[in-house]
């Protein structure tokens, strides 16, 4: 099973992107559940979704403590919490950032492998407005190989819609492509 | 048969599996977490998708209202609620029940206030548990969606003609999206075709219900909501084997994983099934012979499905989401303990309250609740309850 948390802020869009991989992987005939941190919808205020995808049925329904995977939206959140907590060994950590890796997290002596992508900038020149959860699953497949671009495409455009949906996958390759992987 | 598999939020495919159970008339008041449920309904009859009324009532009290309105006269009736909501039509939610009236329900289990909490446990059905309403768990998306048909089948049949509350865990399956099979409209409506109740209130064969009762006649009628609930056990058990015959997914009252060779079982109700499943898989991994007893049917109370599931075993876990306060422990406890009094070999019960108003109960949890709990059995330390992880 792959356990992957989110980290982004109320208005990001750090469920909707939990729910198309999970879609994109049930899709697929596996297993997933995506489900956000209960609670009152806060815009800005830091919130955390989760996504489980495995080939057998899931039965744990409990939050994700030991991801797998750990994507962060907004770069900002990196002041007020660390990402890799309680992350397995040989995880991937993948951050929106214009900085090296190496500037913004300290993994030094861990074994997780970090991705950066400038998603804010992809993200502006694309879509025309700065909201990167689709953006950065660009970099979640790249990263982890765990889902094909072909696997989002219709979910996304499911969601979107044609014209927006086909905005979105734009932004969605180009951070496959420019994805830097550590 | 044309079934699909689809990734889906399971409020939405709650609402979804109404539409093709084709209701007559919804009536429901928005409330954290049931919300998805009924919005997405109210987009499906005005999209024109469901020839249906969907009545947007002012409170909770008028939901109930509206509903025991619409199925006194025959139409097929569905609500949904949580918590406050629940508290506030409490009044009109005992009434349908007496009144004999088959409005089927989405329970999204949410706790009390005070102090205001929008999450998960059980205290909002146990402050109804005695109303005379059919309750069911589910512990799954799949199982939420298989349930609105079995619901509506079981409410409607003219031996039962009692409400029907699907009891899910709020957020924990509301706002979870996971794979769920969907059944074609058309296996669908063989299994729950429109019904014509009998004794539905119509000019041209007029009937009255929720008279004034005089002591003469009080005890009798509530007699009748005896005899209707305890008797509703043969239909539910029936439509649940004829729906697993017709999808291949079968419920049963009390259901059991690794039992068989079990000393001991840890006992849940809703979606904390499937984690102790797994969780009994892992210590099974060490030696410990442990399995899990899921209870489905809480109204009527399945007596002998349980005991048949207790008796043999040493030591039952039993874990509660509702607390009696200064009572005897958990409902579900409570109730276990009452359904083996006397019973000679019964085994020992302890039991644990978890997991209130949405704290977390991850694996760990779990396993430190069965195995403490088989400790504590063994100590023989097995009065009232332990409310799990409370801070001191």
């Amino acid at each position: 099973m792959q356990e992957i948390r989110f980290h982004g802020r109320g208005g990001q869009g750090a469920v909707t992107s939990a729910e198309l991989i999970a879609i994109a992987a049930i899709n697929k005939g596996k297993f997933a559940q995506a489900f956000p941190s209960f609670g009152p919808e806060r815009r800005g205020a830091p919130v955390v979704a989760f996504c489980r995808v495995d080939d057998r049925k899931i039965l744990i329904r409990a939050k994700v403590y030991r991801p797998d995977v750990v994507i962060v939206l907004d770069s900002g959140l990196l002041e007020l919490l660390d990402p890799t907590e309680g992350m397995h060994d040989g995880g991937v950590l993948i951050l929106n950032t214009k900085k090296k890796a190496s500037d913004v997290v300290n993994v030094a002596g861990r074994n997780i492998r970090v991705a950066t992508v400038d998603a804010n900038t992809i993200a502006h020149e694309e879509l025309g407005r700065v909201i990167v959860n689709t953006t950065m699953l660009g970099a979640f497949v790249k990263a982890t190989g765990l889902l094909g671009i072909d696997d989002i495409k219709g979910p996304l455009l499911d969601r979107f819609g044609a014209k927006l949906g086909a905005r979105n996958l734009k932004a969605l390759e180009r951070a496959f492509q420019e994805v830097t992987i550590v | 048969m044309a079934k699909v598999r689809k990734g889906i939020e399971v409020s939405i495919a709650m609402s979804e599996a109404v539409a093709q159970a084709n209701v007559d008339v919804i009536a429901a008041y928005p409330i954290t977490p049931q919300t998805h449920i009924v919005e997405h309904l109210s987009e499906i009859v005005a999209e024109g998708h469901l020839d249906a009324e969907y009545v947007p009532v002012e409170s909770e009290h008028s939901a109930m209202s509206v509903c025991c309105g619409s199925a006194a006269v025959g139409a097929r009736t569905f609500t949904s609620t949580s918590s406050q909501g629940l508290a506030l039509m409490s009044e009109i939610f005992t009434i349908a029940a007496a009144m004999r009236l088959p409005v089927v329900m989405a329970l999204a289990n949410r706790s009390l206030s005070s102090p205001l909490s929008i999450w998960n446990d059980h205290s909002d059905v146990m402050s109804v548990r005695d109303a005379g309403w059919i309750h069911v768990f589910v512990e799954s998306g799949q199982e939420s969606y298989d349930h609105v048909f079995t619901s509506f089948r079981i409410a409607e049949d003219p031996a039962v003609m009692l409400p029907v509350a699907i009891n899910l865990d709020g957020f924990i399956l509301t706002h979870m999206i996971e794979p769920i099979e969907y059944e074609d409209d058309e296996t669908i409506r063989k299994y729950l075709p429109d019904v014509k109740m009998k004794n539905a209130l119509h000019p041209d064969s007029p009937v009255s219900m929720g008279c004034f009762g005089m002591p003469e006649i009080y005890t009798e009628a509530q007699m009748h909501r005896q005899v209707g609930v305890v008797n509703s056990y043969g239909t539910i058990v029936k439509a649940w084997q004829e729906w697993g015959d017709l999808t291949g997914r079968y419920y049963r009252p009390v259901e059991t994983y690794r039992t068989d060779d079990a000393d001991y079982c840890i006992v849940t109700m809703g979606s904390y099934g499937e984690t102790a499943m797994e969780v009994v898989d892992s210590l099974r991994g060490e030696g410990e012979k442990v399995g899990v007893i899921k209870l489905r049917l809480w109204r009527p109370f399945p007596f002998e499905d349980f005991r048949r599931e207790a008796l043999g075993k040493k030591t039952l876990i039993v874990v509660d989401r509702a607390i009696s306060f200064g009572g005897p422990g958990g409902p579900v406890a409570s109730e276990l303990r009452s359904a083996l009094y006397g019973v000679p070999g019964a085994p020992k019960i302890v039991n644990y309250v978890a997991g209130l108003a949405g704290r977390d109960v991850a694996r760990v949890d779990f396993r430190n609740i069965i195995l403490e709990g088989k400790a504590k059995a063994e100590k023989g330390d097995t009065d009232g309850f332990t409310l799990y992880g409370v801070r001191g």
